[in-house]
């Protein structure tokens, strides 16, 4: 028995097959056709739902046709049979009848068979199947392959559980809209589709209602008459067309600009009347002059911008000029000019008057200069202007390289490198001696990063750990700084004598002038930075450093700066000659440097500009002094003395408000010289810190700005906290929660639809 | 002379009525207000601890069972009925308002191994080990009359769980094998196998209504759709899982309760690998059910306690125990989001807020509005760590705070053996997976 699917289609054809076995009988060559055509029916249609085909399985053609009917039709098969042509078996699949008997199902006609002809038998007549179709099945009848032999049955599970998987999971898919949407959204309230509370409208509560009553019919009659509204919106026709006209906003907008309007023009209005009501003729004559030289000056910008009206404006002028020539209004021809003419002999003021009368005549009858040749004047004005800026600067730039170079108070501002490439200049060009040079100058730098410590332990381990037990020792017995100084000073001593051999001895001086040096060189690294003089003070420790090697001009320079950094000595402390200590063993060192030198040292050489050992000392020093307590000058003048200009507060009074604080506790990094702990961190504060980003945060700066805005009602107006603080999900006490419903998602379709069509429209 | 003297309008600062607010003018110029990190912080400290001070989330017991509560049914309708069927095959109907049990019958000889009320609310079916399924009327009968099921269907095997569809006629019981039945018949319409030869649970999708979900015995999940004449698809994992349960709010997601201590989350469209994986629990977990929101549910486990988990996040937020509660065999989330119920071996069913802290009742307006401002506090302050210390801190039995720790030990011991192996293997040799992909096996199409 064919199985074939539930396709209007195919049922008509089923129908139509009820004459079928006698068309069979007269025409063999066109069963034969249907049949094919059938069959290709089918195997599109198996491609199309496989699993459908399980229920089609179950449905079992009902129209078995009596006996008689299918003995012929037996028979007709096994005449074909015979004719030797192998026809191919429908794979035939299990009998679900027997199962389905309690759906009145029986199982009768179940030997019997529909041939596919009986079924597309009449796709031949049918006008309304398409020639392409019928090209397909007369294709299909002509082939003569076999039908691959049916897959396994775990192949065929198999493939019908991906598919009905594949079609579950598309079905499931379409939620994700609404379940992502749910999930940002903002609050949820739940049960989900709660209707909104409080009354409402009749027309949506009674579908089909009307009016009754001999009141109600006359209400509505009256209000049809007038077009007045009878459902829910209660708007007249006008009124929603003007609603349609223009939004809200938009109405909003228009309000304010007019509203904007009419306040200029009144303000201006009382402007204009408040200069009216002036009596004072100076004023207005002031007032005029005034316009007409703004007019003037608008005048030139509109010959730019708007040639047309600066035209007609133009014109203005030239007609009322021409009036003025020919009228006597300023001529001193009238009768108030006569009057002063004859008292101008002894009146000064009439003078004056008649004076600016001419004054007044000759403008207006002067000749307006057309805007073009002005311009042109002024283009060439501005070029003479520009040239010289142009020549300028290096004129002043000649001038003062001039004045730098002889004049030693100037040069003092240049950084130092260049002086020193003159003194290489100065000396021999041999390498020799630019290495000695070098060597020095790295001698130099050593003893200024001997501060720093281990981080010296490039140049000699074994040295530097002796040095810093020494140290370490040292700084256990001694508490003080000065004390420390003179300890050291003797230690040094002895250092020295132990390390007589090889050990360079740059550590010792590291521990030695540990402190001193260090404050040298951050004011010497200040002072290139900053101003001139400050290097002054700096710079007499350099010399006896590089004393055997520095040639005389270069003393000279050296003493000059000296002398005039003896005033600026008194600002340090007397522990500058602290300073010198380290210095003499340098001597030594070049000498033994001298073979030593290596690729280390060039290469140290090369990176000799930037020196981050004083810069993080510099570091080091700026956060000890942040934290040093400062005495607070709390002295007002004025209060229980006499107060004003000039007088200053008492000693006495300066002494009782200044307010010193008491030293902070002892630095963490105090013995530490190559570290700097922050005294900032509070331990008592941390515990309540956020030690580390939290998750959905991205950045440091997001979670401290979330953290940082405050909610509460101290700093939020009413609506704000009521907003910041809305709850993501609300429950309705005592209602019960059901699960989503397919409806939500009907509704989530048909808004998106909407969204769309509204993007569509704009 | 004329004296100006300050005058001000009592209507901006009188209250109409004594029952408003004492109107405060506020200026809200940040400068005037300085510290508001610094307030707000202690304030959410003493929200933080006030919360845990009324954290009392034990409500009620209910007791009258005479064995072990093996499994419970919301009402569909009314949030104050709920079913439970006990172990000795009594059935017990209980009013939750008044704590008191309504209505006692014998369901089934041996186990009630399935409860589920039909969606009208006006019948219930049971399942039990005698190899029956009944359907009953909700009301209890009159006087004089019997206690009589409407309906009993005599299967071949023995159920073991029972889920009814949302909509329709139909219910789902799975034992030897998965069946859809329909109300009307005395035989499944469907019957589903593959391969294996116990079910231990299976749940209806409350949302795609036609899907449903098992547990095997030989440590998978299967899918079906009830259309469809073959299971869609499973999953097998290291460990079995004992019940399923979709997300009502959200179609494709289901958590598995599994004998491996954990819950799994899936995806039911990509199996291969548990969305979350939820830890917490020291033994196995035996029974899971979401709250009606979707957004967390609840969790039954050997080890006498309950907790609740968010639906995405790793760790439970709450534990639920008591001294005298025993292992929990069954938990439901009731329909307004707000209780908690659980049913242990003990006998007792116990009622639990599903917040611990929440003021059961109506609140007023402010009340309103101060929980609201004091969780959104909670919230933005929860990852300082005072504050994060004070809120996650709970009090645990002994046996469940050393065996967590010892757990912790373990998974140590073991991830460090993993690392060293993979230090001291050929790069590559020893993949790195991830916690989620370690506990699936394979997915069967």
């Amino acid at each position: 028995m064919a199985k074939f699917s539930k396709k209007k289609v195919n049922r008509r054809k089923v129908e139509a097959s009820g004459e079928g076995p006698e068309q069979v009988v007269r025409d063999p060559g066109e069963q034969h056709e249907g049949l094919n055509e059938a069959d290709g029916h089918v195997s599109e249609e198996q491609e199309e739902d496989e699993e459908e085909e399980q229920e089609d399985e179950e449905e079992e053609e009902d129209g078995g046709g009596d006996k008689d009917e299918r003995r012929r039709q037996k028979l007709l098969e096994a005449i074909n049979a015979l004719g030797g042509k192998r026809q191919k078996k429908l794979g035939e699949r299990s009998e679900a009848a027997v199962l389905m008997s309690e759906f009145t199902i029986n199982a009768e006609g179940e030997g019997e068979r529909v041939d596919l002809s009986d079924l597309i038998g009449t796709v031949e007549k049918n006008r309304a199947v398409p020639a392409k179709t019928r090209k397909q099945l007369k294709n299909l009848q002509q082939s003569k392959r076999t039908v691959e032999c049916p897959l396994s049955k775990q192949e065929t599970e198999r493939i019908q559980r991906d598919v009905s998987f594949q079609k579950a999971a598309s079905e499931v898919s379409r939620w994700k809209g609404i379940i992502r949407q749910n999930q940002r959204a903002e609050q949820l309230v739940f049960p989900l589709n709660q209707e909104p509370a409080g009354p409402k409208p009749m027309e949506r509560v009674v579908s089909g209602w009307k009016a009754q009553t001999p009141l109600e019919q006359e209400v509505f009659a009256l209000l049809t008459a007038n077009k007045q509204p009878v459902h829910d919106p209660i708007l007249t026709p006008t009124e929603e067309a003007s609603l349609r006209a223009m939004s809200l906003e938009e109405a909003k907008i228009r309000r304010a600009e007019l509203q904007k309007a009419r306040v200029l023009q009144s303000y201006y209005e009382a402007k204009a009347r408040r200069e009216r009501k002036i009596k004072s003729k100076k004023y207005h004559k002031v007032h005029n002059k005034a316009k007409r030289k703004e007019f003037l000056k608008q005048f030139d910008e509109m010959v730019k911008t708007d040639p047309a009206t600066a035209l007609e404006e133009l014109d203005k002028m030239q007609t009322a000029r021409m009036q003025e020539r020919m009228s006597l209004k300023h001529q001193n021809s009238g009768k108030w000019a006569r009057s002063k003419a004859l008292l101008a002999k002894y009146d000064e003021d009439a003078r004056k008057a008649m004076q600016q009368q001419l004054e007044v005549n000759k403008e207006l009858t002067q000749k307006l200069v057309t805007s073009l040749n002005n311009e042109q004047e002024e283009e060439e004005e501005e070029e003479e202007e520009a040239g010289h800026p142009e020549l300028m600067p290096d004129f002043v730039n000649d001038a003062e390289r001039g004045l730098d170079s002889s004049n030693p108070w100037m040069r003092g501002k240049l950084s130092e490198e260049p002086t020193e490439s003159e003194r290489c200049g100065s000396l021999d060009l041999t390498e020799e001696a630019l290495l000695r040079e070098f060597d020095q100058r790295r001698k130099l730098r050593q003893v200024q990063e001997a501060d720093t410590g281990p981080v010296l332990s490039v140049d000699d381990d074994e040295g530097m750990v002796e040095e810093d037990e020494a140290a370490a020792e040292e700084e256990e017995q001694l508490s003080e700084f000065t004390s420390l100084f003179q300890e050291m000073a003797n230690s040094r001593r002895d250092v020295m004598a132990e390390q007589a051999e090889a050990a360079p001895d740059t550590s010792v001086q590291l521990e030695e002038g540990r402190r001193r040096i260090c404050t040298v060189e951050d004011v010497e690294l200040l002072s290139q930075e900053e101003v001139a003089p400050d290097e002054a003070p700096v710079q007499p420790q350099l010399p006896p450093a590089t004393e055997n090697m520095l040639s005389a001009p270069q003393k000279t320079g050296k003493n000059r700066k000296r002398k005039r950094g003896i005033e600026l000595k008194e600002v340090l402390t007397t522990e500058a000659k602290v300073l010198r200590i380290p210095l003499a063993p340098t001597v030594e060192d070049t000498e033994e440097s001298d073979g030593k030198l290596d690729q280390r040292g060039l290469i140290k050489e090369a990176f000799a500009g930037d020196d981050i050992i004083s810069d993080f000392l510099r570091d080091k020093r700026n956060q000890e002094d942040a934290g040093k307590p400062k005495v607070v000058d709390l002295t007002l003048p004025g209060w229980g003395e006499w107060g004003g200009g000039g007088v200053k507060p008492s000693r006495n009074k300066r002494r009782r408000f200044r307010v010193k604080t008491a030293p902070p506790p002892p630095r963490k990094d105090q013995h530490l010289p190559t570290v700097i702990i922050s005294e900032k961190r509070n331990s008592s504060i941390s515990l309540h810190q956020v030690n580390s980003l939290p998750f959905p945060f991205e950045s440091h700066t997001q979670f401290q700005s979330t953290v940082r805005s405050p909610m509460g009602r101290t700093w939020n107006t009413e609506r704000m906290v009521k907003k910041i603080t809305k709850p993501k999900v609300v429950t309705q006490l005592g209602a019960i929660i059901k699960p989503m419903a397919r409806e939500e998602l009907m509704k989530d379709a048909s808004n998106n639809s909407s969204v769309d069509s509204l993007r569509r429209k704009h | 002379m004329k004296v100006k003297v300050l005058s001000r309008n009592p209507d901006d600062y009188v209250r109409e009525t004594k029952l408003d607010i004492q109107r405060v003018p506020r200026n809200y110029d940040p400068t005037l207000h300085p510290f508001e990190v610094n307030r707000e912080y202690t304030r959410a400290l003493n929200a933080t601890k006030l919360e845990r001070v009324f954290a009392k989330p034990f409500l009620a017991s209910l007791d009258g069972h005479k064995d072990g509560v093996n499994c419970m049914a919301k009402h569909a309708k009314s949030l104050s009925k709920l079913l439970s069927g006990s172990c000795d095959g009594e059935l017990k109907v209980w009013d939750l308002t008044k704590h008191e049990c309504v209505r006692t019958l014998q369901a089934h000889e041996g186990f009630v191994r399935g409860i589920v009320v039909r969606f009208c609310g006006t019948s219930f079916f049971t399942a039990g080990d005698d190899k029956t399924i009944k359907q009953w009327k909700m009301e209890s009968p009159g006087y004089g009359e019997e206690e009589e099921p409407l309906n009993t269907i005599l299967g071949k095997t023995v159920f073991t769980g029972l889920d009814h569809h949302q909509k329709d006629g139909v219910f789902a019981t799975c034992g030897q094998q998965v069946d859809i039945w329909d109300e009307q018949r005395s035989s499944p319409i469907r019957s589903f196998t593959w391969g294996v030869d116990s079910f231990s649970a299976v749940r209806f999708n409350p949302v795609e209504t036609e899907l449903l979900a098992s547990c095997a015995s030989d440590r998978s999940i299967v899918l079906y759709d009830m259309r469809e004449s073959a299971p869609l698809k499973k999953v097998i994992m290291t460990m079995r899982s004992n019940t399923v349960c979709w997300n009502p709010m959200e179609a494709y997601y289901f958590t598995c309760s599994n004998e491996d201590y954990n819950l799994y989350t899936y995806d039911m469209r990509f199996l291969d690998r548990p969305i979350t994986v939820h830890m917490d629990h020291v033994s196995a977990v035996l029974d899971v059910d979401y709250s009606p929101t979707g957004k967390e549910f609840v969790s039954a486990s050997f080890d006498k306690t309950i907790r609740i988990f968010p639906k995405d996040g790793g760790r439970s937020r709450e534990v639920y125990h008591t001294k005298r509660m025993q292992h929990v065999i069954c938990v439901k989330w009731s329909a307004d989001n707000k209780f908690i119920l659980s049913g242990s071996d003990e006998m007792n069913i116990r009622l639990w807020k599903a917040n611990a802290a929440e003021k059961l009742g109506v609140l007023t307006p402010r009340e309103k509005v101060a929980v609201n401002y004091s969780q959104k506090l909670k919230e933005k302050f929860q990852h300082h760590p005072q504050i994060r210390r004070i809120a996650h801190h709970r009090h645990l039995p002994k046996s469940i705070f050393h065996q967590t720790k010892e757990l912790r030990v373990m998974k140590e011991a073991r991830r460090r053996k993993e690392r060293n192996v993979r230090k001291h293997s050929r790069p590559g040799a020893v993949p790195v997976v991830s916690e989620k992909e370690k506990h699936v096996v394979t997915v069967v199409k």
